[in-house]
């Protein structure tokens, strides 16, 4: 049976281990060595919602491997002309080796990996899941420390309605770590995952001193029904200088960008700060995606 | 014993045991509310021994398909079935919700790919089956059976 990769959900410890083994070999490799592997294959790449960073680093990714990559233009697509998604996907997705796709309704990617051959790639689907995101936070977390188990692990801002951060619990939960909650009343995790990982500390103060992560996030507007909700908490929590100061030696402030003002740019020189660094590790992770998908062992 | 105020059936079906107020639910789910051209009759917060009230559907000259029993078992997990032959029951069934119901409801988040017009049939994993709990097999939230429309 084709790989997909749909959701956090659908893995096991194992396969999120050969994921990130997978990118940490893509990253080891020369550039000349990498560009020999994909050769002739090509990655498609649908979305039907705004990216910068994932279509980017999915473009990247495939270049690097020596691939080629074609795009659905949402706007100008059959999708614009009334084709459903489901059509337009099995079309676009036979014309090459792999697909990506980002769409505004939950559940497309795994509707889409039921009408195509190739592997599919979930590359966001609405408020569900963003797989490749998760796993580019695992890959920066044991690229930093050389492992994940043991560590202390605080998720802070908007942690309610960001996806990233339910996904990124979700995966720790196959890991022993310790997870620190920190956010408003207003935006604290959902009860139900909260429950599922056993997570018992949960703070509406900034207590950041004795975590190796940090993982903020940014407040998204889209997903406040009520925007005097949004005003209000927006201000809270908000990293400078000497709060990240505060944080022990060695620890890391991760974000999936892009920040809104939630961690001030004074913040980008201090030896904690690693979110452009997690946001490059995009590129060798989804080539590790790309690789494991496509069963491709470079030593084999 | 009280008296029940809609008369015995000769053949058909009976589906007792519903729990209150979702009788009229399970004529829609098996869309009985229109084009069913027998006599149909719905009982409603009549008094039981096992619940302390509950609703009661009789479908005169009416089989019900695997199917229908599947969807019945999703929103009236606790009823039981009665296969009716000349007045009598030939037949006691049991309700219990299959590992999938694929098709009988629809799902409640109006952002799954479900309700977007797609062809997809709406797909749920049963993971609780008392209280009934099921998880869309798309967008992946987790809903309970009052939840469900029909």
């Amino acid at each position: 049976m084709k790989g997909n990769l749909i959701s956090i959900d659908d893995l096991e410890r194992s396969d999120i281990e050969d994921f990130l083994s997978k990118a940490s070999q893509a990253e080891k490799m020369s550039k000349a060595e990498a560009s020999k592997i994909l050769r002739g294959h090509i990655l498609s790449t649908i979305f039907l919602e705004p990216s910068t960073r994932t279509r980017l680093s999915f473009d990247a990714a495939m270049k690097r491997l020596g691939g080629s990559t074609i795009d659905l233009a949402a706007e100008v697509s059959s999708v614009e002309k009334g084709e459903n998604i489901a059509d337009t996907s099995a079309v676009v997705a036979g014309y090459s080796d792999i697909c990506v796709i980002r769409s505004p309704y939950e559940g497309t990617a795994r509707m889409v990996a039921e009408n195509t051959d190739v592997p599919v790639i979930n590359g966001g689907d609405g408020a569900n899941q963003h797989p490749t995101q998760t796993l580019l936070d695992l890959y920066t977390i044991k690229k930093e420390f050389g492992h994940i188990d043991g560590l202390k692990i605080g998720m802070l801002g908007d942690l309610k309605y960001g996806r990233t951060v339910h996904s990124l619990a979700e995966a720790l939960d196959h890991y022993d770590v310790d997870i620190r909650l920190i956010s408003p009343e207003e935006t604290k995790m959902p009860e139900h995952i909260v429950e599922k990982i056993g997570i018992e500390e949960e703070k509406t103060e900034l207590e950041i001193e004795d975590l190796d992560v940090l993982y903020a996030t940014r407040i998204q507007k889209e997903r406040f029904p009520d925007k005097q909700e949004y005003e209000r908490v927006k201000g809270e929590f908000i990293l400078n200088k000497q709060r990240v100061k505060e944080m022990k030696k060695g620890s890391i402030l991760m974000h999936p960008l892009p920040r809104v003002g939630e961690i001030k740019p004074e913040v980008d020189k201090l030896p904690q700060a690693r979110y452009f660094e997690q946001s490059c590790n995009g590129v060798p992770t989804r080539m590790g995606i790309i690789l494991e998908l496509l069963g491709v062992d470079k030593d084999a | 014993m009280p008296d029940l105020k809609v008369s015995k059936i000769s053949n058909g079906t009976v589906i007792d045991h519903i729990p209150p107020g979702r009788g009229l639910d399970v004529i829609k789910i098996l869309r009985m509310e229109r084009g069913f051209d027998n006599t149909l009759s719905l009982l409603m917060n009549v008094e039981s021994s096992r619940l302390e009230k509950k609703d009661i559907v009789k479908a005169e000259d009416k089989e019900l398909t695997k199917e229908e029993v599947d969807s019945v078992s999703v929103i009236a997990p606790s009823a039981t079935i009665n296969i009716i032959e000349d007045y009598g029951v030939v037949e006691k069934k049991r309700l219990r919700l299959p590992d999938k119901v694929e098709g009988v409801v629809d799902c409640p988040n109006p952002h799954c790919v479900t309700n977007t017009g797609e062809p997809v049939e709406a797909l749920f994993e049963v993971v609780n089956q008392n209280p009934v709990e099921l998880k869309c097999s798309y967008c992946e939230r987790k809903f309970k059976a009052l939840e469900l429309e029909i």
